[in-house]
């Protein structure tokens, strides 16, 4: 057995990235308790790779390369894999996994590899000067915090005061980074908030179900992800709390996470950081990618909430590294020139139209100062009779006088506790 | 031919009781020691470092002092998950409150404090045995997770609830931290590895290590004689603490950096290391080395076959793994009830008599 893994590694290293290839790793979970939420986003992930390969011959003329590995949302794995993907000339990592971006983020700092964190991650790495190789854009979750808070101020005429908001979240780094925002924000509104952590995997939630039962709170905010949110309806339902006054985030609203539960989870609200409906670009998936075989996965998931983000996130890598490719006028780019592209990009809406997505998600810019990009959200509301998630909002923007003294503060104190010297990006 | 003690007469008791009577293991186990000290540092790149060697050195200590406790004194216990995590905490609180001290005094404390919390949760075995202590030592892995998660001074209050380790240097070389040169990393993992099992080859091998076996075999029995069991049970389950906490720290300081306790010290650590133990061999040091070996091997290298040369999807290979573990276990519960490490005996017993027939 050793020999053969001797041979095989000695092969592997023999035969070499040879060719002219942008490595985009693939750190997904397809198995696992959070594998519900992780297959349809690397599935659009790497469908999105291949339709540019096949539709536009890659980026910039260089075919793409999606390696996948498999993490189950294990830091562990997680490290593995990128210890083994890396010298593939991987160009950006998107683990989508708080957990084990919290491993990455200082060796990603040591090896020189952007880390893209889209919507998930450490939030204060969207301050750029402390954080080099990490962005988090177009949302992170304390802006996550404020849209939702925001969005309950307009649905109570400006005044949460006096309220009782619930936030249910997941007993980990994700489901931990909201609470100083929402904090802040129960001061400054007025409205006390109450919080019930939810272990790993997230299937027993009988207690906190109970104690919401018991306080009635106004409105249940929920920080899930994986099978945590499928139960969390169950359970809401089975209280008979009222479904639109429980909002999740952007992990916890996807079709799977509310068909379980049938017809009880009607209302059920959620954030979303991207549009949702039929693109123009899912006919050339369908066309160029599903139909042609060559779709990652079972191809049952194209269209959906989560194929959709992943694909999102394949398009702000692709349109990154095009960046690079501009800015340094040379098309097989490296990681560090990745990193450039990153923090150069700018997406408009007519770039969007042009890509087939139009509006798939906010129009924004990367800079030196700010990985995070603004920060919008829309909530959106399911229908269970149809089966299918209506936007109830258009983008609505937090509170970027909470959110960014706590940025500040934060990436501060990371950077002093891994001393780091922040840079100036005074430009 | 060669695995022979003829000939190597022994001239004073010390040569006659040593560890490695044989000559040739003798000659082997310092060849193993130059190649592990020497030679792999040189030729050590980060992948297999951080994919096998240093998982092999960490889980190695730890399945030595789950060995100690359940294979020499027979105490079983499904809490080294939880011990693990008291290591890693203990490490994370001494390199942030005494941010002078280096790594050696800070892991051999950790140890020491986990050593503490082991003869704690090691009570309830001077009351009850077998099935029952494996529960109560359950309760001290879910109460253990759950004390780290609940109180906020064990992670200095930050938002996140995730230790981080930060940079340490030793010799003017960083040793933690993501600076960190993998053969550093290494050569610190070995050097704990190569001190502690010569510390429980030798205590196996004394008074203390027979106490043990005697209160696996027939406790009372072993009382009735005069082995003390309050004294042999809480002596094994401080040793065995102290190696775990020891291998809890090197797992968060060196090996992962950043550490969540959930997920890094969940059951699932528990099992793991109680699999080490059962496919290398209860009772037996070599036994946790080479549990260790397989169980850190096996899914870096069904990844390797699955994926990259037979390139199956990644969620099959990783479905895979589940079932072939698991047979394994089965098989090796049915087939070899004494491990890896019978295997290797019986491979040494049969040397000796090589070529020769009978």
């Amino acid at each position: 057995m050793k020999k053969l893994l001797t041979l095989t590694v000695a092969g592997l290293m023999a035969a070499g990235p040879a060719m002219a290839e942008l490595v985009f790793p693939s750190l997904s979970y397809r198995t696992g308790p959070y594998a519900a939420g992780g297959i349809p986003f690397a599935d659009g992930y790497a469908d999105y790779f291949t339709l540019l390969n096949e539709r536009d011959g890659g980026i910039g003329g260089v075919m793409t390369r999606v390696p996948e590995c498999e993490t189950a949302y294990n830091t562990e794995r997680g490290v593995e894999c990128y210890e083994a993907t890396r010298g593939e000339g991987a160009l950006v990592y998107q683990p989508l996994s708080t957990g084990i971006t919290y491993q990455l983020i200082p060796r990603v700092t040591a090896d020189g590899i952007p880390l893209h964190t889209m919507g998930y991650g450490r939030t204060s790495a969207a301050n750029g000067e402390v954080f080099e190789w990490v962005f988090n854009y177009p949302a992170n979750y304390w802006d996550g915090a404020s849209v939702i808070i925001n969005y309950l101020l307009e649905q109570n005429e400006g005044s949460l005061e006096g309220q009782k908001i619930a936030l249910l979240y997941h007993n980990s780094a994700y489901g931990r980074e909201p609470i100083r925002t929402l904090e802040i924000l129960a001061e400054e509104h007025g409205f006390e908030l109450v919080q019930l952590a939810v272990d790993h995997p997230g299937q027993e939630q009988g207690n906190q179900w109970l104690t919401i039962r018991r306080e009635r709170p106004d409105y249940v905010v929920m920080w899930g992800w994986g099978v945590m949110n499928q139960v969390a309806v169950q359970e809401a339902a089975n209280i008979r709390y009222p479904m639109d006054q429980f909002i999740g985030n952007w992990w916890a609203g996807a079709e799977h996470d509310v068909m379980p539960a049938g017809a009880d989870a009607d209302g059920y609200l959620s954030l979303n950081m991207n549009v949702l409906g039929d693109l123009p670009v899912f006919d050339e998936i369908q066309q160029y990618v599903h139909d042609a075989g060559l779709a990652a996965g079972d191809g049952s998931n194209l269209g959906s909430v989560l194929y959709t983000r992943g694909m999102y996130a394949a398009m702000l890598a692709a349109e990154a590294a095009r960046t690079a490719q501009e800015i340094h006028g040379v098309d097989q780019i490296d990681a560090s020139m990745m990193r450039d592209g990153m923090e150069a990009l700018e997406i408009t809406e007519e770039r969007m139209e042009e890509l087939g997505m139009p509006g798939v998600g906010p129009a924004f810019e990367v800079t030196c100062a700010n990985h995070g990009g603004p920060g919008m959200g829309r909530i959106q509301q399911w229908n269970a009779a149809d089966q299918e998630w209506v936007t109830l909002t258009d983008f609505i923007a937090p509170d970027d006088s909470v959110t960014q003294p706590l940025i500040e503060e934060d990436s501060m104190a990371f950077a002093e506790e891994s001393g780091i010297e922040p840079r100036d990006c005074a430009m | 031919m060669f695995y022979r003690e003829a000939g190597d007469f022994k001239t004073t008791y010390a040569a006659d009781n040593q560890t490695f009577p044989i000559a040739f293991d003798r000659w082997r186990y310092w060849a193993v020691l130059f190649v592990a000290v020497f030679v792999i540092p040189l030729v050590i790149n980060d992948y297999w470092a951080n994919a096998l060697l240093i998982p092999f050195l960490i889980y190695a200590i730890a399945a030595i002092g789950l060995n100690i406790l359940t294979g020499y004194c027979g105490q079983v216990s499904l809490g080294t998950g939880g011990f693990m995590a008291v290591g890693a905490y203990a490490t994370y609180k001494l390199m942030t409150a005494f941010v002078w001290m280096d790594m050696v005094t800070i892991t051999l404390l950790s140890g020491l404090i986990t050593a503490g919390v082991g003869v704690l949760f090691g009570l309830p075995s001077l009351r009850i045995k077998g099935f029952y202590l494996a529960v109560a030592t359950l309760a001290a892995q879910f109460f253990l997770v759950w004390i780290f998660n609940r109180v906020p001074w064990f992670y200095n209050y930050s938002a996140s609830g995730q230790i981080n380790a930060p940079e340490r240097m030793m010799f003017g070389v960083p040793v933690t931290g993501p600076n960190a040169e993998v053969w550093v990393k290494y050569l610190f993992a070995l050097g704990f590895v190569i001190l502690l099992s010569w510390v429980a080859r030798n205590l196996t091998r004394g008074s203390v290590g027979r106490q043990w076996m005697a209160i696996r075999d027939m406790d009372i029995a072993a009382e009735i004689i005069g082995v003390n069991p309050l004294k042999a049970k809480l002596t094994a389950f401080a040793v065995s603490s102290f190696f775990v906490g020891v291998s809890g720290a090197l797992l968060f300081s060196i090996f992962l950096g950043a550490v969540e306790v959930g997920e890094a010290f969940g059951i699932s650590k528990s099992f793991l290391v109680l699999f080490m133990v059962i496919i290398g061999g209860l009772g037996s040091i070599f036994g946790s080395f080479a549990g260790a070996a397989f169980m850190v091997l096996l899914p870096v290298v069904l990844k390797i076959v699955g994926v990259d040369m037979f390139g199956w999807p990644t969620d099959i290979v990783q479905h895979l793994q589940f079932v072939i573990v698991g047979g394994l276990i089965v098989f090796f519960l049915i087939v070899e009830p004494h491990g890896l490490a019978q295997l290797w005996r019986l491979a040494k017993e049969k040397l000796r008599l090589w070529p020769f027939p009978h």
